[in-house]
């Protein structure tokens, strides 16, 4: 088979694209400069793309013997993951660009290129299993990256192999140690690629100006503090605040309203929710019947929450939650799963949380 | 293995090797007096007679670097330092947008660390600058350092006629420096009858070492040193000289020299055959650069072995790794060290769309070339653009 090996610099995708050579496919390695204005050395374990990633990158691929190509994504990216990112925040919603760069970047705009100059599949480092078009999460836990490729449909899922869901990362660390790689030892990479100082309020700040507005207390309707733009807040959201109520009792985000500028906040009763609305979902196979008994994950690293998903009017889902939840925030994707614990819990699909 | 990207590197010569390998066998500083220093002085200076010979030069003329970007960075940078001094109204370069990037950037620190103004030179469609593109930059010269014009372009073969260049910027007394890194061995090079000031060569193009050039420079050029030390050469440039890589470079242009004529002909033969067999396989593919029998002051406007194609539709990277995938190298215009492929600044410069210059490719023939090169490309091109068509041209 041929397949494209997308390599960040980092150890996860040198190890899979090691793995896709070592089964005997004929591999070629690409990395995706995302970044417009890419740095020359990487800092820390934030930020991507830079040249120091592509040159880490192309060490492994010449060590490997395989082709190595950079591929300028750099004005996709800006226009599906960073505008995108940057729209819903002006919306009073809470992203996750890792998602959305898969969903659009890797298995839409590099896969589609890879299998138009004839490959057959895009190997990634994600730590997920995949097998007969079944998504799973990865056997190490801490690392499972399933919930950023939920998003993913069977058509993109029969394009793309993760040859790491079923080890952990520190096989993945050996493996790498084992062969040589320089990469064996790079630190993991957080946060947001895109804003490498890892202060996202400050560059929404930059790209949004600010537009202040009121914090109001949901309970009494009284305005409790100011703020400088809804960019800066996320539903659920308890620090940072900046509050002066008279009780100690802690607040949080319940809900923002960017055109009135309004941030409402109260107590962590009213902070949850046992009833979650999204829009359409997409599945990773054949649409389930509804109702149907999942598990919810409401966000990166959150825990599954059992819930009964029905169909909603209007093409969207309603998830009746067993336990009540903090911090759903519109614009996160709600990722259901099938429990299994011996072959993994089974991603169904995802949809977009409403609000 | 298909190797059609010799305006890259090109393969070393056997004899080249062997003089290399002899001389690096051997101990013994260039610089200093005893018997194994003198030997590596006398075999220096051999090379450096050897060098002037087959460039036109004469010895005293010929400054040994570290190849092709370090004279460009010498030229630019020495000649306005010199010429500045000299004279402070002296601030202007005068350069052609279709440089290559040691002497683009070195213009660019210029006028970003050293107050220069740079005026870039109008070019012809094919890439060519006109002497009168030339006079009408330099005005009447006062202001200007140093213009630069390279003797013919890496990426689309254009020769420009750099005698008459020369012409023009004497007669407002301003020196005129050449990167001929493509032109030697190519074309006919001549430094004293083409009487620029200051030209670039290196070995690597030639068959000779990389990391091995020359600035040849008039004797009565004013040129600042980048490099200062032993002053080794001529006080211009400094650095223990490499001896072997020099009795290489030596030898690499000698035999490049008089092999030219009949290496040209032979290498235009199979280009022409080349661009034919593309056309027929790719009819709405389109050549850039000056047509295949292009002449220019007595002889070849574009350099023999050289092809650059716009492919419409197909992006130039992907068009690179479907050839390198079916064993044929090929090159997208010059080699970017951070891999990000940019639209050729060449084509722009010559008024080519953005997806023109990102739908190129480059072959380039040289002194191994042969017949079953040119059809090893003939025999995948049309599939391989058919392909590349299909990925398309959106930003990926």
């Amino acid at each position: 088979m041929r397949v494209l090996a997308a390599m960040s610099g980092g150890v996860d995708s040198a190890v899979a694209a090691a793995l896709a050579v070592d089964a005997g496919h004929d591999v070629t390695g690409v990395h995706l400069a995302l970044s417009p204005d890419r740095q020359t050395l990487r800092s820390g374990a934030r930020g991507c793309c830079s040249v120091e990633d592509a040159h880490d990158a192309r060490r492994v691929a010449d060590e490997l013997g395989i082709p190595f190509y950079v591929w300028d994504l750099a004005d996709r990216f800006r226009e599906d993951v960073v505008e995108d990112f940057v729209a819903e925040y002006a919306a009073g919603r809470t992203p996750n660009p890792c998602l959305r760069c898969n969903e659009r970047i890797k298995f839409t705009a590099v896969l589609d290129r890879a299998q138009a100059l004839g490959f057959d599949a895009v190997v990634t480092g994600h730590h997920a299993r995949l097998a007969d078009g079944q998504l799973r999460r990865s056997v190490d836990a801490a690392k499972d990256q399933s919930y950023v490729l939920g998003v993913l449909t069977a058509g993109q899922l029969a394009g793309a192999r993760f040859p790491l869901g079923s080890m952990t990362k520190e096989r993945v660390r050996a493996i790498a140690a084992e062969r040589g790689f320089a990469v064996a030892t790079k630190p993991d990479s957080h946060d947001v690629c895109f804003i490498p100082d890892g202060d996202t309020r400050g560059f929404l700040t930059r790209r949004l100006g600010t537009a202040p507005g009121p914090v109001v207390d949901a309970a009494t309707g009284t305005t409790v503090g100011r703020h400088e733009g809804t960019h800066g807040f996320t539903v659920g959201q308890r620090r940072g605040l900046g509050l002066a109520v008279g009780d100690q009792r802690p607040r949080y985000v319940l809900s923002i309203e960017p055109v009135t500028r309004t941030v409402t906040v109260g107590t962590a009763e009213l902070a949850g929710v046992d009833v979650v609305r999204t829009g359409p979902p997409t599945w990773t196979g054949p649409a389930p019947a509804l109702p149907l008994q999942a598990e919810a994950q409401l966000r990166a690293h959150g825990t599954p929450v059992p819930c009964t998903v029905e169909a909603a009017a209007g093409g969207g889902l309603v998830l009746r939650l067993t336990r009540t939840e903090r911090g759903v925030a519109p614009g996160q994707s709600a990722v259901l799963y099938a429990p299994d614990p011996v072959r993994g819990d089974l991603v169904l699909g995802q949809a977009p949380v409403a609000g | 293995m298909t190797y059609l990207d010799h305006a890259a590197t090109t393969p070393v010569l056997p004899e080249v090797l062997a003089a290399v390998t002899e001389q690096m066998g051997r101990v013994g500083n260039a610089s200093s007096l005893h018997a194994g220093g003198r030997a590596a002085r006398r075999t220096a200076e051999q090379a450096r007679e050897r060098l002037a010979e087959a460039l036109g030069a004469r010895p005293s003329e010929v400054l040994f670097t570290g190849g092709g970007t370090e004279s460009d960075n010498l030229a630019l940078k020495g000649l306005f330092w010199a010429r500045r001094e000299a004279d402070s109204r002296r601030r202007r370069l005068v350069v052609s947008p279709a440089e290559h990037h040691a002497v683009l950037d070195s213009a660019e620190w210029l006028a970003k660390q050293e107050g220069a103004e740079v005026t870039w030179l109008r070019l012809e469609p094919s890439g060519r600058v006109t002497p009168e593109a030339l006079a009408d930059a330099l005005g009447d010269g006062t202001d200007v350092t140093v213009a630069s014009v390279m003797w013919a372009n890496n990426e689309i073969g254009t020769v420009s006629d750099v005698a008459a260049l020369a012409e023009v910027a004497h007669a407002v007394g301003v020196p005129l420096h050449t990167d001929a890194v493509q032109a030697v061995g190519q074309v006919p090079v001549d430094f004293a009858a083409s009487g620029v000031d200051a030209l670039t060569a290196t070995g690597h193009k030639l068959g000779g070492p990389v990391g091995a050039g020359v600035l040849l420079l008039r004797r009565d050029a004013e040129c600042t040193p980048l490099l200062h030390g032993g002053g080794q050469e001529r006080d211009v440039r400094s650095g223990t000289l490499d001896v072997p890589a020099i009795a290489g470079l030596a030898v690499a242009a000698t035999a490049a020299v008089a092999g030219r004529r009949e290496r040209a002909g032979r290498l235009a033969a199979l280009r022409d055959r080349l661009v034919a067999g593309v056309l027929e396989q790719v009819p709405d593919a389109q050549l850039n650069g000056a047509p295949l029998d292009d002449v220019v002051a007595g002889g070849p406007g574009r350099l023999p072995g050289n092809a650059h194609l716009s492919f419409p539709g197909a992006e130039g990277d992907a068009l690179l790794m479907l050839l390198d995938a079916r064993g044929i190298e090929c090159s997208t215009g010059s080699a970017c060290s951070a891999g990000v492929a940019r639209p050729s600044h060449v084509l722009t410069a010559v008024g080519a769309d953005a997806a023109r210059a990102r739908s190129s490719l480059r072959f380039s023939l040289g002194h191994t070339s042969t017949d079953a090169d040119v059809d090893a490309l003939l025999a995948v091109i049309g599939p391989v653009v058919e392909r590349a068509r299909r990925a398309g041209m959106g930003r990926h």
